[in-house]
């Protein structure tokens, strides 16, 4: 089975994110990257699904030199190899060039199951699954909180609001998880220092035959227009219970129109 | 020569472990400590995460990693909580260290797969009642040689990892003969060989501590661990490896204290202001820093030796002596930076308190670091 896990680094969101105001795209070096959380699950999930059926798992990843951190942490969990697409004409890519650069890899190294994360800390969009299986001509599963492989085709839960839709899917198929899903791993010793070993290939955009002018800034079908910083929290409101506390956070809610 | 970062792969696991500790440990270790009970689950995962096989070659189920890189586990894991801590630190260095290094091929096959996984731990027995800073003189643990058996008769004090439900072993330290000490393994369960119950202790409450109790106890003869007479040359290169982990161990707990007060001064107000406002208060923290980050440096440079093959021991005293006093330097300015807080149980910082005195007494009192210290500086023993 030939597994490939789509993996983005993206700021720590336990660290201050800032877009930059020359291009209005992510600061990347203003931040500490690390793994989409999400990723790490599609990561645990490809293992597992190794595990039990054998092949091979390959991480795929597009962003600047400073990914690379974030591919070793997956090859460290167990991953095999990783392609690494990185090239100053992708930078601010939107998500449809994104799933674009990746679909174009994709066909290139070949595929019998794509593993993503339902969505991205930081742009969260949530669409690149749903547009890579268009792209690829491939069944799309997302949300995925269960995945069972059963010889050519998977069988899945897909997590909905009522509670989860039973699917199945033939092979070659894209799938996005959910973190009720599996537990991933951590990396062990022996994980991390086999990991300095594995390869991770290279890609520019010419290498994966993708077209220049399709991706990055001027290829985007969207623009950030404008960004302001977030307002800082309000102080909130204290409420003295003097006999009437009820009433007064009753009203307090009213005003907001939460009741 | 002169370098302390970190390589990189000794940071991938710096913060591996820093996440473990803080996303799986932090969160759950108050109630395991206030209730006293062994915490099965975590120790469990640490088994997963390959963290009791870290200095030990794969053959054996090891990590292929070094003794440096149980140092950094020990760190991280102790800044968060001292019991887990402790329980790696005793189930590796203590436990399944001396069956690496003096055991025979048969008996390293036997045990470390099993040690290596953390399903399984085994402890060591070397102090007893009547004595653990003089060893030889204290000891009263007896094993004779009986038809291909030895037959051991005695107790040992203060033993970690000894009674947990996945023990499986204790080495034992033993007279074989006229102030001759030797090394035995004695598997649990072994008839004769009871593991009291647990101590009552003023800290390390989530990790295991019992009196043990040899009555007839009957092993083969092939479970000495090295050679016959060696046992007491062993336990003390196994102690002087012992210093540099508790010395790790001790640069946890203090920089776990540099931690909390770091979030906890920011946010405690008086006199209107942040507490973290007030220079008092600041220097304390400044102090505190500065006692981890010298005691890392100490532990650091007494790693390097032993991992360089060069002797380590005045190194590895040095450390230990530094960081048992930055821990509980750090454990009483922390206390005192959270008030009445930092005397509640619940608080991290009243846990590193009761965590700290402990580590300037096992493996090796700080009175014993002085005199092995001045031993190598060419002072006389007595
Ligand atoms: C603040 C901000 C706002 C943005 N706004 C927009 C916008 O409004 N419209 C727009 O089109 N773009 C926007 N972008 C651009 C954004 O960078 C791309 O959309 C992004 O590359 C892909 O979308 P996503 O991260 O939302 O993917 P999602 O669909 O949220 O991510 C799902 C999964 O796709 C995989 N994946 C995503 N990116 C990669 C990658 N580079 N390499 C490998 N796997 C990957 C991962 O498995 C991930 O878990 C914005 C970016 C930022 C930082
Ligand atoms: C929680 C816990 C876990 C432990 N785990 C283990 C374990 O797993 N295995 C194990 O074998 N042991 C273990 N120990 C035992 C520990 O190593 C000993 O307690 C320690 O070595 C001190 O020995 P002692 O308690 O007999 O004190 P003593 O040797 O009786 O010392 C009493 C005091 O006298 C001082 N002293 C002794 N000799 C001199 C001297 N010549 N000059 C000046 N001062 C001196 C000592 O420094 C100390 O202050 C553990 C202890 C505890 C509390």
């Amino acid at each position: 089975m030939n597994i490939v896990v789509c993996v983005k680094q993206v700021p720590d969101t336990a660290t201050e994110r800032k877009l930059r105001s020359d291009d209005k795209t992510l600061d990347r070096e203003a931040a500490d990257g690390v793994i989409n959380e999400l990723d790490e699950y599609a990561v645990e999930e490809a293992l597992t699904i190794k595990e039990a059926h054998g092949g091979e798992v390959t991480v795929l990843t597009m962003g600047p030199e400073k990914a690379s951190e974030s591919i070793r942490k997956a090859l460290a969990m167990g991953a095999d190899k990783a392609v690494h697409l990185s090239d100053e004409a992708l930078h601010g890519s939107d998500a449809l060039s994104t799933s674009y650069a990746l679909a174009q890899v994709l066909k290139k190294i070949g595929f019998d199951i794509v593993l993503l994360g339902s969505e991205s800390t930081d742009a969260r969009t949530g669409m690149l699954a749903a547009m890579l299986s268009e792209r690829l001509g491939v069944p799309q599963v997302t949300l995925a909180n269960k995945v069972e492989i059963d010889g050519s085709s998977l069988k899945a839960q897909r997590l909905t609001d009522y509670g989860f839709d039973r699917v199945e899917a033939s092979l070659p198929a894209v799938v996005s998880v959910v973190e009720k899903i599996n537990e991933p791993r951590y990396p062990s010793f022996k994980g991390i220092m086999a990991a300095k070993k594995k390869p991770v290939e290279k890609l520019a955009v010419a290498d994966a035959e993708i077209d220049a002018a399709k991706v990055g800034l001027a290829g985007a079908s969207t623009e950030v227009v404008d960004f302001a910083d977030a307002p800082p929290r309000e102080k909130g409101q204290i409420v003295k219970d003097e006999g009437d506390g009820g009433v007064k956070v009753a009203e307090f809610l009213a005003s907001k129109k939460f009741i | 020569m002169i370098g302390f970062t970190l390589d990189e792969e000794y940071e991938a696991l710096r913060r591996t472990v820093e996440t473990f500790a803080r996303d799986e440990v932090a969160p759950v270790i108050g109630d395991y400590y206030e209730r006293e009970a062994f915490p099965y689950e975590i120790v469990a995962r640490m088994g997963k995460m390959g963290l009791f096989g870290l200095p030990f070659p794969e053959e054996y189920g090891g990590m292929g990693g070094d003794y440096f890189a149980l140092c950094i586990a020990l760190e991280e894991l102790a800044r968060v909580d001292s019991s887990v801590a402790i329980t790696l630190e005793a189930g590796v260095s203590l436990g399944a260290m001396p069956i690496f290094r003096f055991g025979t091929e048969e008996q390293k096959r036997e045990w470390l797969p099993r040690l290596c996984s953390g399903e399984r731990l085994a402890a060591f027995g070397l102090t007893e009642p009547g004595g653990g800073t003089d060893v030889p003189g204290g000891m009263r643990t007896t094993a004779r040689l009986e038809d291909g058996h030895w037959v051991i008769n005695g107790s040992k004090a203060f033993i970690t990892n000894a009674g947990t439900d996945v023990t499986v072993a204790v080495t034992v330290a033993a007279l074989t003969g006229d102030g001759e000490i030797s090394t035995i393994l004695v598997p649990s369960g072994t008839p004769g060989f009871t593991a009291g119950k647990k101590y009552s202790k003023v800290g390390w409450s989530a990790s295991d501590t019992r009196e043990l109790s040899f009555d007839d106890v009957r092993v083969p003869e092939a479970n000495l661990v090295g050679e016959r007479g060696r046992g007491y040359a062993q336990f003390l290169r196994i102690l002087d490896e012992g210093r540099i982990a508790i010395a790790a161990l001790s640069v946890g707990l203090a920089q776990g204290c540099v931690d909390e007060c770091l979030r906890y001064v920011r946010e405690r107000a008086a006199f209107g202001r942040a507490i973290g406002e007030y220079q008092a208060i600041q220097f304390k923290v400044a102090d505190m820093e500065t006692r981890a980050h010298t005691a890392r440096l100490a532990y650091y440079a007494a790693a390097a030796k032993m991992l360089a093959g060069e002797p380590f021991k005045k190194e590895a005293a040095i450390a230990k002596l530094v960081a048992s006093n930055a821990a509980m330097d750090n454990a009483r300015d922390a206390t005192q930076i959270f008030g009445g807080y930092g005397f509640m149980n619940e608080y991290p910082v009243g846990r590193f308190y009761r965590d700290a005195k402990i580590l300037e007494v096992g493996e090796g009192t700080s009175e014993v670091q002085r005199m092995l210290i001045a031993r190598h500086l060419g002072l006389p023993a007595r």
